[in-house]
């Protein structure tokens, strides 16, 4: 990138993409060469800079001036106004929502202040489509290392000592698993990339492919040279297209470098990698289901031991990770295992990348240390809740994980402080809830979930799930009891101590921690047939103010069930034995005489 | 030969009679006809040598390989929390309202179905959803009538 003067980044994550980013890339390119630029300024499509909320993103280098919500009509005063003239657009700037302020350049969001962007480092820099980029910020350089200067054995000790766990949810010791692969006998072993990404809220995997497909390439290669094996396989979702596109072109790249395929980098090591496509089973994320799936065969977990390190794929020992572990990789090798385990607290070193979604403002990719606490990944980089509403709960671990509030905000955010709470890292989707989200039925939502995606291989996660379902509708029909949560409760640890694989075992957490932390809200639905948050359909009564009423009989021409009377003038009645709460009353109402309890 | 055998016999020698190439056979074939019908199955079973119990065994565990007559565009709506808090709902009735058939329905020319799925991991987008292998994003019920509207337009 050397020979321009400045750059323009543009961010091609999806998101971005699907908010009119590749025009805005063509628009630039056009005004840089109607000014007879396009010698001097390069416009550069990159990956996912993370801040998708305010999409698309463009940055311009060296200042590193951050324009938000950039429009392809932006395009031409970008380059007559700041690229020419050298005058930042203040439009298109971000505010900061809690100051007002406008901020200059990316190094003074709060976004990312608190961010340290490992196993995200080139997403948002580089263009994933662009082997040379990624070689530019030292990519292959840590493969060339491990080849040249490291025999197997010591870049195992390496990534040991810098303490990576797997960043897919087990939380499982990297180094020690490879370490087990190695020790493995077999003719043939294997390596595999785990992205079926499935948990709601989870995106991460897809991002870090799209932005930066080289450094799976090289740290499963990397792998492979360690554990022994000359065979990698990446199991990805057939949901994402672009994620897809680019590891292919990212592949063959690698493949015309000479750093996949035979004898790479001249040191005999032979690595090639193929591409194997799910097919809509969350349950395939677990790497026995995984294994069984790329085998042609029903993504079915099987019991453990045997490990997959032992007997895997074809029966041959397979190393599985999950992009993001794989990300770190080659981090720790250019940096050293010492760099790494400084990151982080006691049990969890290093940097966990979340997803955030929901009721927050700035829902995007974010990477920071472990041990952050839940407050400043919500409201300092996450900017708080949207709308000015109150933060009632945040949803970590996907359908493993649990409901975390309040007073979880200054947990400082590892594997095992999640655990301690009820709830789990898993792989990394964050949801945040405001008072307007009803905790039982969020449950519900997580537990439908699991329904559809249990394999149905073992019978308290068939079976089970689908009670303690039916109990949460139950409650959410205002039928409950208070022995039903007694039950829900009982049921769940049942489900937990008994299923066969992860998905089972973990299954009930978003019902359990719910119990614990909402149990107030779990009363209101069974004794006082109340939903607090409004949201449960069945527990909501329309009601008419007898004093806003003014009798217009607006409500009692429009009810489709004939729930309203009373005489024009007069204040009208809703009969609850009637009302279907279809809420056409409360729309039609134009004296807000009727509301909602 | 009819074309479904020609396809499934092309599939077979590009990825080979293992067991491994089950799921790339399958994916083909939804791919070209967007769903599995008993004879493909049973031919795919041949194909293979695998009993065609088994093939349908493995077919439909998962989610998005069909076996049911499905029409020439699937509409596939996430329905998971965060496309749930964001509207879901909405965009499932402005589809049903247009096209006039319910969840897991074709409609009478065999151009649409109706599906929803699990998470598709564009929360960040929310709502979102899949026509075949197209994603959208932020949807909203008056996005969701001119997308369709276009397929509707389509003649492929």
């Amino acid at each position: 990138m050397a020979d321009y003067k400045m750059h323009i980044m543009v961010c091609g994550g999806s998101g971005c993409r699907a908010s009119e980013s590749d025009k805005l890339t063509q628009n630039l390119d056009t005004a840089l060469q109607k000014n007879g630029l396009e010698e001097d300024v390069q416009v550069v499509t990159t990956g996912c800079f993370g801040f998708c909320e305010k999409g698309p993103v463009v940055k311009i280098l060296p200042d590193n001036t951050f324009y938000t919500q950039v429009t392809p009509e932006d395009a031409e005063k970008i380059v007559e106004e700041h690229i020419i003239k050298g005058r930042q657009i203040k439009h298109l700037l971000y505010e900061d929502p809690n100051a007002k302020e406008l901020i200059p350049d990316s190094k003074h969001m709060d976004f990312y202040k608190k961010q340290v962007r490992l196993a995200l480092r080139n997403c948002g820099f580089i263009n994933p489509e662009n082997i040379d980029e990624y070689i530019a910020r030292d990519g292959y350089a840590a493969i060339g290392k491990c080849l040249s200067e490291m025999t197997p054995e010591a870049v195992i000790e390496e990534i040991k000592e810098s303490g990576l766990r797997g960043r897919g949810g087990g939380g499982f010791p990297t180094g020690l698993k490879w370490d087990i692969t190695r020790k493995s006998e077999a003719d043939q072993k294997y390596v595999v990339c785990n992205a079926d990404e499935g948990d709601p809220g989870a995106f991460m995997d897809r991002s870090i492919l799209e932005g930066d497909p080289h450094t799976i390439i090289e740290a499963m290669a990397i792998c492979g040279y360690c554990i022994g094996a000359d065979k990698g396989l990446v199991y990805i979702r057939a949901e994402y297209p672009l994620a897809i596109e680019r590891l292919k072109i990212a592949l063959d790249q690698a493949r015309e470098y000479g750093l996949l395929g035979e004898d790479i980098l001249g040191t005999g090591f032979n690595f090639d990698i193929e591409l194997k496509y799910g097919a809509g089973a969350f349950v395939c994320g677990e790497e026995t289901a995984l294994i069984h799936s790329m085998e042609g065969l029903r993504g079915e977990p099987t019991f453990k031991p045997p490990f997959p390190s032992v007997s895997g794929y074809n029966e041959k020992p397979t190393n599985v990770n999950n992009v993001e572990t794989f990300a770190n990789i080659p981090v720790i090798i250019n940096k050293g295992a010492g760099f790494f385990s400084q990151i982080g607290t006691g049990s969890s070193k290093g940097t966990k990348v979340f997803a955030l979604a929901g009721k927050i403002n700035n829902v995007g990719l974010i990477e920071v240390p472990m041990g952050t606490t839940l407050r400043e990944v919500i409201f300092d980089i996450g900017g708080g809740i949207k709308d000015g509403k109150k933060f009632k709960a945040v949803q970590t671990g996907g359908p493993s994980g649990g409901c975390l509030t309040e007073a979880h905000l200054d947990t400082p955010i590892d594997f095992d402080n999640l655990i301690k709470v009820g709830s789990m890292m898993g792989s990394g989707g964050m949801i945040v809830m405001d008072e307007d989200d009803c905790m039982v039925a969020v449950a519900k939502f997580y537990l439908e979930f699991t329904l559809d995606e249990s394999c149905g291989k073992c019978s308290p996660c068939r079976v089970g799930n689908k009670r303690l379902y039916e109990i949460l509708d139950k409650i959410t029909q205002g039928k409950g009891t208070k022995e039903d949560l007694d039950k829900l409760r009982l049921l769940g640890n049942v489900v937990k101590d008994t299923s066969l694989c992860g998905l089972g075992q973990t299954s009930p957490n978003p019902i359990l921690s719910t119990l614990d932390n909402f149990y107030d809200e779990y009363l209101a639905h069974v004794e006082d047939s109340k939903c607090v948050a409004g949201q449960c359909k069945a527990l909501m009564q329309y009601k008419i103010i007898p004093d806003a009423c003014s009798g217009c009989t607006l409500c009692f021409r429009n009810c489709p069930v004939g729930a309203i009377s009373g005489e024009r003038k007069s204040p009208h009645f809703i009969d609850q034995s009637i009302c279907i709460k279809c809420g056409v009353c409360y729309e039609k109402c134009k004296f807000d005489a009727i509301e909602i309890v | 030969m009819n074309s479904t055998q020609s396809l499934i016999s092309e599939l077979v020698s590009q990825h080979g009679k293992k067991r491994t190439s089950l799921l790339p056979i399958l994916q083909g074939v939804v791919e070209q006809e967007k769903f599995l019908t008993e004879f493909s199955m049973i031919e795919i079973a041949k194909a293979l040598d695998l009993p065609a119990s088994d093939v349908y065994g493995t077919a439909s565990f998962y989610s998005f390989l069909e076996h049911k007559k499905m029409g020439q565009f699937i509409i596939r709506v996430c329905k998971t929390i965060t496309c749930d808090m964001k509207g879901k709902n909405q965009i499932l009735l402005a589809i049903q309202d247009m096209l006039k058939i319910n969840i897991g329905e074709t409609t009478p020319d065999g151009k649409f179905s109706l599906l929803q799925t699990n998470c598709l991991g564009w929360c960040h987008k929310a709502p979102a959803m899949l026509i075949n292998d197209e994603v959208f994003t932020e949807v909203t019920p008056e996005k969701v009538r001119e997308i369709i509207g276009t397929y509707m337009k389509r003649n492929d």
